[in-house]
């Protein structure tokens, strides 16, 4: 194999490929990314853990077709210090040379014919606008759980009906919602999955070079659903998450007893100031009142913090504790100048939304557990 | 009881001085465990009678003064004491009466002085500077605990009266069995410096060992050994420790003790063990007891340790601290048994297996992160009915099924610190 590639356009490929790659690789290939050039002059770069596939596309020179399979994670370091000139890549025997300008590196490479097949990326689901996905993933994935003695919890729950997408998450004390239009292929296509949530917020994030994102569904028996997600020269393939999501649409209350409106800038501050004074347990207290709200932290033994914030409030008046980080998270997931929080109870789960979206399409809703304070 | 009790030589002491400025008491039970069996068996006074397991790994917990005239002592396996006296009496040990008469007797300590410190259910210090004009001098205070314990729990104590806790510490020993000393204050280097240096606090087999072999025997010699030779044969922080201690300076102030600061229970299995279903489900009975002690104090506790003693006797602790302060033994148990499977033992041979929790506070005090519906708070009201029923039916009414079996043939000895 020998070709020359744009140093950033495939300092860039290395890294999108090499990212899934894991620190400490069960088998030695693992480690390995392919490099696979046809004679067309497309330099393919894959990366794969079982779990994961990641594979970028570029244009590169070629003066000789080939594969190789080299040590991911040290090639991506190296591309990434190497000086804006073309990059030669050549084998010589059982070694590649990276070349650049006056620097040159020899790498070993890895056993090609022990690197297992890639998944075949499934069939194609729709497509979905890449900005507003990966927005709606990272709101959505923050309030996955990261207990992995609890699987389920770290996946984010995707439904399609017809030409909406529902993307859920939970960690058991707050979930998060949030329904978006997409261009099914079907137009009456009804599925489900359950997608590990870090893959999934990573992948839509690093997708947004292109316009859309496609998705690519195959369900399969246990242990076999696939979801893959394409855009701009870039692919990406995760195994699904196996269990059951907990039945969430009946834990969002259909009524409330009381509702705030609340400059969503203006709490985000307040929340982070006064929770400089509460441990990593306790919690922040809202008190909800016609003049407004008061946000307190701390206690009689320890620092304390208090500030009030007006608030458009109607119904009866509370008191109601959160874990400020929860609350902090919820507010950033809400993409708009107005949170809108809604009550049953001091006990009760609370619901924060923003305005609807400007586009229309985007339904958002989070849903926070309390914390009960001291009787 | 200390591993190495300063038994009376018989010779008088010749202390001057009075009491003045004697704040410091250490009152310490005499064999505590066989005491408190004997004020139901009279008949045993004045015998060898020792409390302990008579299983193949029991250890004496509690020996008379006639017990220890034949070299018995605490600590000692059951199989050597049986060997110096096989006519001694020996009694099973029951530890809520041991608990029981310890709270009794902190209860005395308490409604003298406010300031108590328990070092363990039967030795405590008492600072009673301020109990002085109510009760009269230090001496008279300790006159009147002896009194009263003697009179209220039926059990001996002894208690040592000085100006620092590791003075009184000594005196008490030197004044037991049903006894007291006083060590006034300009008499304590007369009183230490004659002792063995194994008297000394923090000096362990090691350090006896180090300064045996620089020819110190007595804890005058350390007293005429310079600080830096000390520092040079045993540390920094250890040399100066003892050239301190040597001299009766002793700056550590009695505290009145805080609630629990942990609660724990471990097991030393008849036999080592290796299977892990046998490990597992005795990590699943110490973690059902240790959270069901929390529900019954109220509390709730944030860390959770184990501690694992090998065959060879190596032993280690493991503990992780959870998001939520818990009394749910289901959350207790996961974590125990994760803590076990990240130390990848399987097949290595055990001895002992514990778990502990730690970082308590009041359940009721504690702000809550409550969680949707299912999960812990569920397994935390089917806890709550558990305990009822034990509360009603007995120990074991209602448990866990993995547990229901073994109890037909249990064998371990249960030591509960």
């Amino acid at each position: 194999m020998k070709l020359r590639v744009e140093r950033d356009s495939f300092s860039d490929a290395v890294a999108w490929a090499a990212r899934i790659l894991p620190q400490k690789a069960a088998l030695p290939v693992l480690a390995g990314l392919r490099l696979e050039v046809g004679p067309d002059g497309a330099l393919e770069l894959s990366g794969f853990d079982y779990e994961v596939s990641a594979q970028a596309q570029l244009e590169a020179t070629v003066a000789e077709a080939g594969s190789i399979l080299v040590p991911g994670r040290l090639l991506a370091e190296i591309v990434r210090s190497l000086p804006p000139q073309p990059i030669d890549l050549s084998t010589d025997g059982a070694r590649v040379v990276v070349s650049c300008g006056s620097s040159r590196f020899t790498l070993p490479t890895l056993p090609l014919d022990e690197y297992p097949t890639l998944p075949a990326m499934p069939q194609v689901a729709g497509t979905v606008g890449s900005d507003a996905f990966a927005a709606a993933v990272a709101a959505v994935a923050i309030a996955a759980g990261r207990d992995d003695a609890l699987p389920v919890l770290t996946g984010i729950r995707v439904e399609i009906d017809g030409e909406q997408v529902t993307l859920a998450a939970t960690d058991r004390y707050r979930l998060a919602v949030r329904t978006l239009k997409w261009a099914p292929v079907d137009p009456g296509m009804q599925a489900t999955a359950l997608v590990p949530a870090r893959t999934l917020a990573e992948a839509a994030k690093s997708l947004t070079s292109g316009a859309e994102v496609t998705l690519s569904l195959s369900a399969g028996g246990p242990g076999e659903g696939l979801i893959g997600l394409s855009g701009a020269q870039r692919s990406t393939t995760s195994r699904l998450l196996d269990g059951e999501f907990p039945k969430y649409r009946s834990l969002l209350p259909d009524s409330s007893s009381a509702t705030a409106t609340i400059d969503s800038a203006a709490l985000t501050d307040a929340v982070r100031r006064v929770a400089l004074v509460a441990s990593r347990t306790s919690p922040i207290r809202l008190s909800f009142s016609p003049d407004g709200v008061s946000l307190e932290a701390g206690g009689v033994d320890e620092a304390e913090a208090q500030e009030s914030l007006p608030a458009e409030f109607e119904g009866e008046a509370l008191t109601i504790a959160f874990n400020a980080t929860y609350l902090l998270d919820g507010l950033g997931s809400l993409d708009s100048d107005e949170a809108t929080l809604a009550f049953t109870g001091p006990t009760k789960p609370a619901v924060l939304t923003g305005k609807t979206g400007s586009d229309g399409g985007t339904d958002h809703r989070y849903l926070l557990m309390p914390v009960r304070l001291s009787s | 009881m200390s591993r190495r009790q300063l038994e009376r030589d018989g010779t008088p002491l010749n202390l001057p001085g009075d009491d003045t400025g004697c704040h410091v008491l250490h009152a310490d039970m005499d064999a505590f465990f066989a005491s408190v069996e004997l004020r139901e068996r009279p008949e045993l006074k004045g015998q060898p009678v020792i409390v302990g397991g008579r299983g193949g790994r029991g250890v004496v917990l509690a020996a008379t003064y006639e017990a220890r005239r034949f070299g018995i002592h605490s600590a000692m396996p059951m199989s050597r004491a049986l060997r110096l006296n096989p006519t001694v009496t020996v009694i099973e040990p029951h530890h809520t009466k041991y608990s029981e008469a310890s709270r009794g007797v902190m209860e005395i300590f308490r409604s003298i002085t406010p300031i108590v410190e328990p070092l363990s259910l039967d030795e405590a210090f008492l600072d009673v500077a301020g109990a002085g004009r109510r009760l009269g001098s230090p001496r008279q205070i300790a006159e009147l605990i002896r009194a009263r314990v003697a009179d209220e729990q039926g059990l001996p104590c002894s208690v040592g009266v000085a100006t620092t806790k590791f003075i009184a510490k000594l005196a008490s020993s030197r004044a037991k069995p049903d006894g007291l000393l006083v060590v006034p204050g300009q008499s304590v280097t007369a009183f230490l410096h004659p002792l063995p240096i194994g008297a000394l606090w923090g000096v362990g087999e090691k350090t006896e060992e180090v300064l045996t072999r620089l020819g110190l025997r007595t804890i005058g010699d350390i007293a005429a050994t310079s600080e830096s030779t000390l520092v040079a044969a045993v540390g920094q922080a250890a040399g100066s420790h003892l050239h301190a201690l040597a001299w009766g300076r002793d700056e550590r102030h009695v505290t009145a003790h805080e609630p629990d600061r942990s609660i724990g229970a471990e097991e030393t299995f008849g036999h080592d063990v290796a299977d892990v279903a046998v490990i597992r489900r005795e990590l699943l009975r110490l973690s059902e007891r240790c959270a069901a002690r929390l529900r019954a104090s109220g509390q709730v506790g944030r860390t959770v340790s184990i501690k694992i003693r090998f065959a060879d006797f190596r032993t280690i602790t493991r503990s992780r601290t959870l998001k939520e302060p818990t009394d749910v033994t289901r959350v207790v148990y996961d974590t125990a048994r994760s803590l076990h499977e990240a130390l990848n033992a399987d097949g290595e041979l055990l001895r002992l297996v514990g778990v502990r929790i730690e970082g308590l506070s009041s359940a009721e005090e504690t702000p809550h992160q409550l969680a949707l519906a299912g999960g812990e708070d569920e397994w935390r009201a089917a806890e709550h009915a558990i305990d009822l029923a034990t509360a009603r039916f007995g120990n074991g009414a209602v448990r866990p099924a993995a547990l229901v079996d073994k109890d037909a043939g249990g064998s371990a000895k249960r030591n509960e610190p």
